[in-house]
Parts: structure tokens; C-alpha cells; sequence
């Protein structure tokens, strides 16, 4: 069992068709270029066993959409994308994100581990801060992003792509040296990303450095709180004892937060170019390429590194770019960019009321403003090479 | 704002979601309460041209929101007399009004008797209940 079924539902999680209302409404014969597809890289119906966070009965007593997303049955939606979207803009939006992979790296040697196996330079967090690094290959390929938290000396707190728990888990524990022991924590954990301009407000919580975390209380709920978050606004994630998830749910709901779904957080995140691990970036991309040498120390040695020097000597032969699309036309992942490259996410931007997204295309059509021809199922359309952020605040 | 479900009793539907109102030897067609809400909010509409021809069980654009895009199917075979371009510059109106204002176009029937093969609303309430 991961992360305890709902209260009063002892029962195992069901076996359900790989398919949610939407997908099943439009059955075949319709192309269906759905966001779960995309997500979940499946199309067909198959029987798989989803896991569930310990939120699971408040979403459907909020009248989620479920979808299969990373194993789990997780909340799409609840009113709406463009209405969560639009309130974590605006003021305070709440998403759980207990699916997400917690792991613990702990022992005397733990620091320099972890400065051989993850991209950015461990050295320079202490106690009570975080920083954004990758997961490497012999590649420079990037087996996951994940944020990593230092608790104390030799205690370190990893947290992962839902997805990727398994593979990251495995890879540090293959890895392990000695003095070090990784363990996965992911059951023990809820964790709530409360994010959005009035979110501190509504929690009563004081401004603080980004990337730092702190123990705390938030009505009456023991919880880590962590200023960090993949919406491009202020706002803190909160990690707690699973079994009080839901009571640290139904505390930020009645502060006036807005339940968010994971639609939302893909508009979200991507109107800040922040890239999603098996849309823009995978184990085939470097982290050159994908524009995360900000954080890649290529002056540390940790696996893949001289791979990355390379690529960085040389210059990568294409590049993660954002854009806008010029017509109306909704870009999605997969669909190819003229010229030699390929939509790796796509969405419709709810802040632009435009088609935006990310794409691999060859280094010489990376510059902000070049113009981009997109096939959108057979039919070209328009669109330009964006500065990152696509969306900035007051614009 | 999103409508509430319904399903007219004066208009007929295609078992893809699509719905049909009869006048003459026209028809307007739209998508139905059922299509929109299992897309959620419509951000582009892909119409076709005026006086291009649509074939029965066949796709004759797309509607797109956030999530997905899906194609619309004709429930009648015909010509494009009209596209509803409110629809298309306001997608959301589909989701608003589907049997009204968010109609998408609007066709002179090629073969009225098709019409005959299309499901009346209680046998289409059935079809949604089954889904």
C-alpha cells in the first residue's frame, strides 16, 4: 500500500481501466491528442493498478476529474484548467502533489555522494536550504530534475518526479557509497504546493528566502515548509506525516485557497518555461541542450560532467526553446517544428489566451524572435521563438 | 460559465456526440452538452471553409481545449452554407450554450434521409448513461 487508502476503505486500490470519463467519451476512430495522453505516454485502454495519495476521497468529494498520471489516480481538474490557472495567478491556488517521490540521503559522507551523482554544487546549500539540480548519465542525459533539501550535516531530503521515484531510487542506491544511505520516504509523505501572490498571506506565514525551509506549524498540522514550488509564483510546498494530509488539506481550503489540478499545473509551469521531466527533458537530453546549465557546476565532477563540458565547448547542435504561437492554433507535444525539430510540450496559454509551448530546434533557430513553422496535424502555422519566461507578471 | 446538462428533445444526435436541428432541408450541428463537458473549456474551434462538403460519420473540424483536441463529426452529410464565427473567435461560448450560441455550422442536407439513421434525445440519454 503507498500513502494509505482513504479513510474507512481498506480495500485494495481498484484495478480500473486506463482511461477516465474524457478519454473513454471519444472512443476510436477520434485522434485523441490528449494532455493524459501526452503525460502518460499511453494511449491505449489497459489494466493497470493506480496507487492513491492520502487525498484521494477529498478530491472526489470536490468533484474531481480523475486521470491516471505517474501510477496514481490524481485530480486533472476540479472547476476547471482555466479557472485554477487564472486563481493562482490572481491569489492562492492549492495542488497535492503526494504522488511525488520523497527520498532521505543520510550519513557522514553524504554530501560528497551526492556532489558525484547530482549536476549543481551540493556544497553550496547549508542547513535550511534547497536548490534545483539533475540527476546525470554518462550522457549528461538527465534521469530526473529534483530538488534537493539539506536538513542538517549529512541529512539530505530529495524530492522526485512521480514517475521517476523508482528509477532515482534505484540509481543512488546502486550507487550508495559507503556512509551514505539513501532510503525512499515517498509512503511516509504528504505534500501540498500552495502557491500564488496571496499564498503566505492566507497561511500566515512570513515572507522568506526562496529555496529555503524551515519546520513549522500550520494549524495545528507539524509541517515542513519549503519556499518552493513549479508555478512561477511566490508560494511554499508543505510536506507532512501522510495521515495528516487531509487535515492540512481541508486547513489551507478553509484559509481560502483554490484546489488545483494537475492541468493547471502544466499551464502553469509551462508559461514559465519550466520543463517537465518526459516532456523536455529525458535521459536522451542533455542538460546543456535543454538550457539547465544554470544548473549544472561543470567545475564539480559528478557523472556525465565531461560530456556536459563538451557540449557547452562546443556549443549544443539544438536547443529547448520556448514560443508563442502567431496563429490560432494549440501546439502539442510530438508535433514536428519545420526545419528539424519537435514540440516537446504544448498548451494553451490561459495568461496569453494564445497557443504557447517548448520544442527542440536546431541551435542556429534558437534566438528569441526567429520565426517557427509548426505542423499542427498536417497544417502549418506560425508561431516565434519566445524569451523565457513566456509569461511574466504585469505583462 | 458552463451550461447545465441537457439534451433537447427536438433535436437529433449522432451517437459520436454530435447533435442535429432539422429545418427543411437544412441542419445546424453542433456538439452536445455531454462533448463539451468531457473537454472542458474550449480554447479553438478549427471551422470549415463555406461551401465545403461534409460527410456523414465523417470529421469536419476540431474543437480544442486545454487538455485535448478532439475531431467533430457530421452527423448529416451536406454543403457549409455557414460557419458560427462567434464560435470561433469565442470558443467558450460552445461550453456556455451548445445548443444555442455555441452552435458550429450550419449545412443544406445532401441526403435528408440520414436523418432516419440519427438517435432522438431519450435514446441518446440512454447512449450518455452508458458512457
Amino acid at each position: 500500500m503507498r500513502l494509505g487508502e482513504p479513510p474507512g476503505s481498506p480495500r485494495p486500490p481498484p484495478l480500473v481501466r486506463f482511461a477516465d470519463k474524457a478519454l473513454r467519451a471519444f472512443p476510436e476512430g477520434r485522434r485523441w491528442h490528449g494532455w493524459e495522453q501526452v503525460v502518460g505516454g499511453r494511449v491505449a485502454l489497459v489494466e493497470a493498478t493506480l496507487e492513491r495519495t492520502p487525498l484521494f476521497a477529498r478530491h472526489v468529494s470536490l468533484g474531481a476529474r480523475m486521470v491516471p498520471f505517474a501510477g496514481f489516480e490524481m485530480p486533472v481538474q476540479y472547476e476547471g484548467v482555466i479557472p485554477e490557472h487564472r486563481a493562482v495567478r490572481a491569489d492562492c491556488g492549492v495542488f497535492d502533489v503526494s504522488h511525488m517521490g520523497e527520498l532521505h540521503v543520510d550519513g557522514p559522507t553524504t554530501a560528497a555522494f551526492l556532489q558525484e551523482m547530482l549536476s549543481n554544487d551540493v556544497d553550496r546549500i547549508g542547513d535550511g536550504e534547497a536548490q534545483y539540480t539533475l540527476l546525470t548519465n554518462e550522457q549528461g542525459g538527465i534521469v530526473d530534475d529534483l530538488i534537493a533539501y539539506r536538513l542538517a550535516f549529512g541529512q539530505y531530503y530529495l524530492v522526485v518526479n512521480a514517475s521517476n521515484r523508482e528509477a532515482v531510487y534505484r540509481w543512488l542506491k546502486e550507487s550508495e557509497a559507503r556512509g551514505s544511505e539513501v532510503r525512499d520516504a515517498s509512503d511516509d509523505y504528504g505534500l501540498l504546493a500552495v502557491q500564488g501572490p496571496r499564498s503566505l498571506e492566507r497561511l500566515g506565514l512570513p515572507d522568506a528566502a526562496a529555496f529555503t525551509h524551515e519546520m513549522g506549524e500550520l494549524d495545528g498540522v507539524e509541517v515542513m515548509i519549503c519556499r518552493t514550488g513549479y508555478t512561477g509564483e511566490k508560494g511554499v510546498e508543505l510536506c507532512c506525516a501522510a495521515e495528516d494530509a487531509p487535515d492540512l488539506w481541508d486547513a489551507i481550503l478553509a484559509r481560502g485557497a483554490v484546489p488545483c489540478g494537475l492541468g493547471a499545473r502544466d499551464t502553469l509551469r509551462l508559461e514559465v518555461c519550466y520543463p517537465l521531466h518526459g516532456n523536455d527533458i529525458s535521459p536522451e537530453t542533455d542538460a546543456i541542450s535543454a538550457g539547465l546549465g544554470w544548473a549544472c557546476a561543470l567545475d564539480t565532477d559528478f557523472t556525465g560532467v565531461e560530456t556536459l563540458r563538451r557540449i557547452r565547448e562546443e556549443g549544443p547542435a539544438r536547443k529547448l526553446v520556448p514560443f508563442v504561437m502567431e496563429e490560432r492554433a494549440v501546439p502539442r507535444q510530438g508535433m514536428p517544428i519545420e526545419g528539424g525539430g519537435e514540440v516537446t510540450s504544448g498548451t494553451h496559454s490561459p495568461m496569453l489566451d494564445r497557443g504557447i509551448g517548448m520544442g527542440y530546434v536546431p541551435a542556429g533557430s534558437a534566438a528569441p524572435n526567429t520565426e517557427l513553422v509548426i505542423d499542427v496535424r498536417g497544417k502549418p502555422r506560425r508561431a516565434r521563438v519566445a524569451k523565457k519566461p513566456i509569461y511574466r507578471k504585469g505583462e | 460559465m458552463a451550461a447545465a446538462e441537457s439534451y433537447p428533445d427536438d433535436l437529433r444526435y449522432h451517437p459520436e456526440h454530435d447533435w442535429a436541428r432539422i429545418a427543411g432541408d437544412e441542419a445546424t450541428l453542433g456538439i452536445t452538452w455531454f462533448a463539451q463537458d468531457a473537454l472542458g473549456e474550449l480554447v479553438h474551434y478549427e471551422a470549415p471553409a463555406v461551401g465545403a462538403a461534409v460527410t456523414k460519420d465523417g470529421s469536419y473540424g476540431e474543437v480544442e481545449s486545454v487538455k485535448a483536441v478532439s475531431d467533430i463529426v457530421a452527423p448529416l452529410s451536406g454543403e457549409v452554407l455557414e460557419v458560427n464565427e462567434k464560435a470561433v473567435d469565442e470558443p467558450e461560448t460552445v461550453n456556455e450554450d451548445p445548443y444555442g450560441e455555441g452552435w458550429l455550422i450550419r449545412i443544406r442536407m445532401s441526403d435528408p434521409a440520414e436523418i432516419d439513421a440519427l438517435m432522438d434525445a431519450d435514446a441518446y440519454r440512454a447512449h450518455v448513461a452508458d458512457q
